[in-house]
């Protein structure tokens, strides 16, 4: 590879900084570019290209500052000017090699890898970027250090050269216009409708309030877009593969994004069915994964989200990705709260249920939309069993099954106190025994 | 809410119940003079009564505190309106908070609160008297470190 300095030190790839300043780089482009093609008055660009001048100079510092190596078995990242840090990250926890590609990597040919740690930190190492033809060897290299220092031997289909082994299989690709109506009559996009009618609507009757409510509420105005167009552009043509490494999410239409999921990486999945989505038998599914929650470095965007598995799909194909998700999960029926639980949960009671085998628990509820919560029990952080003075009257109580981060809620709602103390008990002991056979 | 006998359960020491009962004791005097002052002498039998159902909540909150370390996990109880119990493993605990406020350190006393990796969990011990609040964080590093477990 290129940029080698002595030691195995490496250098990313020079375009780095240009691609890390996304937005700032784009919006620089377009401040300078009348100046770039028409001439224009230099003196009064002044100011501008000065700051643009030092932008540079700092991204060209940060660049020729930060170096990494792989040096026995950890994966070293060097960087800062004043105060020099470095970073060891052991491969031995790594527990994902993701490749993302943004929009602006994409045009300049980088790809970005996170290694995304195990253990107590969860913490995410970082290297932005290398160049796009050196991604993906590099990925098979970590995750092949990775491997060995676990110590895990290589699996059969592990050892053959990667052009050898058995092609992956593609479980799911989401057709583009199935994703934009799913879209446009889930949650988000009705909101987003709805206020672009309501927009519309005063602007008719009148304009000067249009123009009042556009300058007063742009932020939020704006906000209800971006949620809907984000979710396009993550979850355009996403596919899922089944691979010997776990399950490959890839996709995207801007941003391009390629995830491997190990099984036991799983903290939670959640299975959502939108009010209209359920008459068309439609559902999304989400799983919450190690190492995801908010760590230093990642984008807001992405800090606590869950990783979408299916944006959009029928029943059968997401059981389909729940046997491999959770196989353990239980099969029977859910059993239904007790019926005193609709005085309580007028709009949930219909929806409530849970059910367990010894390994994982399920639970399903919710208002408007059903959300159907499966938790491997080993990952199960605590539980808590909750009753208000409304459920105490009525001698109802909820358990709540906790799980790492603060996305997926787990709660067995409004159970008869007497099964839910017992559901308190065994939850505890099977994850008691769930953790020590892990 | 009630526990397997085998549990051995703490609360919190008398002197947290004397902490709140002087708020609520403070509160009320000031509550009675300022409403004495700005609108006549009507407001302190009403500040008195206040105080007095004040007391009480503040009595049983402080009954409803407890905790317990059994083999494996700590059991955490608390509240009046909303009774919670919950349970944490010791191998789930990432770090231990010991916090202590003026106040809370005039009286001697301290917070425990357990952190995991999930935001929901709860497991909070107001008003431990310093040396049991260090038992009792020295004990569950000890035990978090024998079983910690990854995520």
């Amino acid at each position: 590879m290129s940029y080698t300095g002595g030691d195995g030190w490496q250098r990313l790839h020079p375009l780095s900084p240009i691609v890390r300043g996304g937005r700032a780089t784009i919006a620089i482009a377009v401040v300078l570019a009348p100046v770039a093609l028409t001439g224009g008055d230099i003196g009064r660009e002044i100011p501008q290209l000065v700051a643009a001048g030092v932008l540079v100079a700092l991204g060209f510092v940060s660049w020729i500052v930060t170096r990494w190596r792989i040096d026995g078995g950890d994966l070293q990242i060097e960087t800062g000017v004043l105060r020099r840090r470095s970073t060891r990250f052991p491969l031995a926890q790594v527990q994902a090699v993701d490749v993302v590609r943004p929009g602006l990597a994409r045009l300049f040919r980088v790809a970005e890898l996170r290694l995304r740690m195990g253990g107590a930190s969860g913490a995410t190492a970082r290297l932005a970027y290398v160049r796009e033809s050196e991604a993906q060897p590099l990925h098979d290299r970590l995750l092949e250090l990775a491997r060995a220092e676990r110590g895990e031997a290589p699996g059969e289909e592990e050892s053959l050269p990667r052009a050898e082994r058995p092609p992956e299989r593609v479980l799911t690709t989401v057709p583009p216009a199935l994703l934009a109506a799913a879209i446009l009559i889930s949650d988000v996009g009705i909101f987003a409708e709805a206020v672009l009618v309501g927009l519309v609507v005063t602007y008719i009757v009148s304009s000067t309030a249009a123009t009042a409510i556009l300058s007063g509420g742009a932020v939020w105005i704006i906000s209800s877009f971006t949620v809907v167009w984000r979710r396009f552009n993550q979850e355009y043509r996403l596919t899922v593969a089944e691979s010997s490494d776990g399950l490959q999410i890839r996709g995207g239409l801007v941003a391009l994004t390629a995830e491997t999921i190990r099984p036991g990486r799983v903290q939670a999945v959640r299975l959502v069915e939108p009010l209209l989505w359920r008459a068309l038998g439609w559902c999304r599914l989400e799983v919450d994964l190690a190492g995801r929650q908010r760590s230093k470095g990642e984008g807001e965007a992405e800090r606590g989200r869950l990783r979408t598995v299916l944006p959009v799909g029928s029943r059968a194909l997401a059981e389909e990705l729940l046997d491999v998700l959770v196989p353990d999960r239980p099969r029977e029926l859910l059993a239904p709260a007790p019926l005193r639980a609709r005085w309580k949960s007028p709009l949930r009671y219909r929806k409530l249920g849970w059910a367990r085998t010894d390994t994982c628990v399920v639970t399903r509820s919710g208002r408007l939309q059903r959300v159907t919560a499966w938790v491997p029990l080993r990952k199960a952080q605590s539980f808590r069993r909750v009753q208000g003075p409304i459920q105490r009257r009525l001698s109802l109580a909820s358990v709540h099954v906790d799980t790492a981060g603060r996305s997926v809620h787990a709660t067995l709602r409004d159970r008869d106190v007497e099964e839910a103390n017992r559901a308190l008990v065994e939850l505890t002991d099977l994850a008691r025994a769930a953790r020590r056979a892990a | 809410m009630e526990a397997p006998p085998e549990e051995i359960w703490k609360g919190p020491a008398r002197a947290l119940l004397r902490l709140r009962r002087l708020e609520v004791l403070g509160l009320a005097i000031v509550a009675a003079v300022g409403g004495a002052v700005a609108g006549g002498p009507v407001f302190v039998p009403v500040a008195v009564v206040l105080g007095v159902i004040a007391e009480r909540f503040v009595r049983r909150r402080f009954r409803s505190w407890g905790y317990a370390e059994r083999a494996d996990d700590l059991l955490v109880r608390r509240g009046v309106m909303f009774s919670r119990m919950s349970v944490i493993p010791y191998g789930r605990m990432q770090f231990i908070d010991v916090t202590a406020g003026p106040l809370d350190r005039l009286f001697g006393l301290a917070t425990v609160k357990m952190h995991t990796a999930a935001a929901a969990s709860d497991a909070r011990i107001p008003g431990l008297e310093r040396a049991e609040a260090e038992r009792l964080r020295d004990r569950l590093a000890q035990l978090g470190e024998a079983q910690a477990t990854g995520l």
